[in-house]
């Protein structure tokens, strides 16, 4: 309710070239924009837009994982993975709420996702089909989740630059606890290591493809670098996220599935082959392998869940009713 | 009976860009003198950008005789720690 209790979210306001310029005045000066601050509809959409994707990523994002808890091979392992799913779903609160500000409703943005007209980062729509996995992940999408939101803790929205910073902190130990994992096959039997080499030739390319279309494609990045809710291009992140990555694998002895790949001295990074494209725009469409999936069994969480939601408001007016009857 | 004025909890934004922290209380018998009251007794020496002020009776507190229950559970879970996995110093910063 805090939002509705603070935002004028609702009120109209005339857009004119003075306001728009003021506003963007604003975010030059590096202020932060806060719930109840006068902010163009354009800007509100892109933020709702964004930190709405973002939510149901770190929720769907549970599910790939929460899909080898059960099985991992020692109690020091299930334990990382299990605190690293509730940290997930933990992230989800932060991000909901921080979208919550904008004036939009859990509800509504519950339904956007369980009905499919919300989307969500195209990495989850692919399989964990080995424990190894759980260690690509953890690396690799972990690693490159953490480019793109180290960046977003100097967002201009502060609500969600906030929730970026808890974030971090608390996602530092993802990638560690994935890396150590792929290490430790790695350095493990010859089969464990060509179980790990296989999980990342699986999830290379679409760790890569994390970052989003090339710059030259990307509809929004000028504005929401303008308005510095970005504050690299999807290029700029991805040759970050590839310059540290390469030496991870080299120093476990694991091949980075890209022939093209190699140190280039004039960028002083490195050069990489080219992204299967039509892959990634038939994954955002929701044709990834896992797509329907994840949608149903996150309906199916939210349907099964109806009675408890149910059981708690009547609770509450139980104890409101007795309350009032004893006074 | 004396009437009591409500008490308020007031949160002050220090400086821009950061959350509203919890800087004290005071009486007042509505928000708006609340607001103006917090100004006065709180902001003097442009302590910060922005107030709340919230009825203190809507605040809803863990028990402390409980503190123990409620936040040893989560002493032991060294692994949701970054220093709990072993990463070769080699591999720097991660």
């Amino acid at each position: 309710m805090y939002s509705q209790g603070l935002i004028n979210s609702d009120t109209q306001i005339e857009e004119s070239q003075e306001f728009l310029d003021a506003f963007q005045a604003r975010i030059d000066a590096e202020e932060k924009i806060e719930p109840n601050d006068v902010m163009p509809q354009a800007y509100k959409k892109m933020l709702v837009r964004q930190i709405a994707q973002h939510a149901h990523s770190e929720i769907v994002g549970m599910l790939p994982e929460g899909n080898w808890v059960t099985r991992a091979p020692s109690l020091r392992r299930k334990a990382a993975l299990l605190a690293k799913v509730q940290d997930e779903g933990g992230h989800g609160l932060y991000l909901y709420s921080a979208a919550e500000t904008l004036g939009v409703s859990r509800e509504e943005l519950t339904e956007q996702l369980v009905t499919g007209k919300a989307k969500f980062s195209s990495i989850f729509n692919y399989p964990t089909l080995s424990w190894a996995d759980i260690g690509a992940i953890g690396w690799l999408v972990d690693g490159a989740a953490i480019m793109n939101q180290i960046p977003l803790c100097r967002c201009s929205y502060g609500p969600y630059a906030r929730a970026m910073i808890r974030v971090c902190k608390e996602e530092s130990f993802h990638q560690r606890q994935g890396y150590e994992l792929m290490m430790s096959l790695a350095q493990g039997t010859e089969k464990q290591k060509q179980m790990a080499q296989d999980a990342l030739n699986r999830w290379w390319w679409p760790s890569v493809m994390m970052f989003g279309p090339h710059d030259a494609e990307s509809t929004h990045s000028d504005q929401s670098m303008r308005w510095k809710i970005k504050r690299f291009t999807n290029d700029d992140l991805r040759q970050k996220f590839i310059n540290a990555t390469v030496p991870q694998a080299t120093f476990i002895d694991l091949k980075i599935p890209d022939k093209d790949l190699r140190w280039n001295d004039d960028k002083e990074g490195y050069d990489h082959g080219p992204i299967d494209w039509a892959e990634f725009w038939n994954v955002v469409k929701g044709n990834g392998p896992m797509a329907r999936d994840r949608i149903t069994a996150r309906k199916k969480a939210w349907d099964e869940g109806e009675w408890v939601r149910d059981a708690a408001h009547a609770y509450a007016e139980k104890r409101r009713a007795e309350k009032i009857a004893a006074e | 009976m004396t009437k009591t004025t409500p008490l308020w909890e007031v949160f002050i934004r220090p400086r821009n860009g950061l959350s509203h922290k919890h800087v004290g209380s005071l009486h007042a018998s509505d928000k708006t003198m609340a607001i103006n009251a917090a100004r006065d007794v709180y902001t003097r020496r442009n302590e910060g950008t922005s107030i709340w002020v919230v009825p203190s009776i809507s605040i809803t507190a863990s028990d402390p005789d409980k503190a123990d229950e409620n936040f040893e559970p989560s002493e032991d879970k060294i692994y949701r720690h970054p220093t709990f996995y072993d990463i070769p110093e080699d591999i720097g910063h991660m």
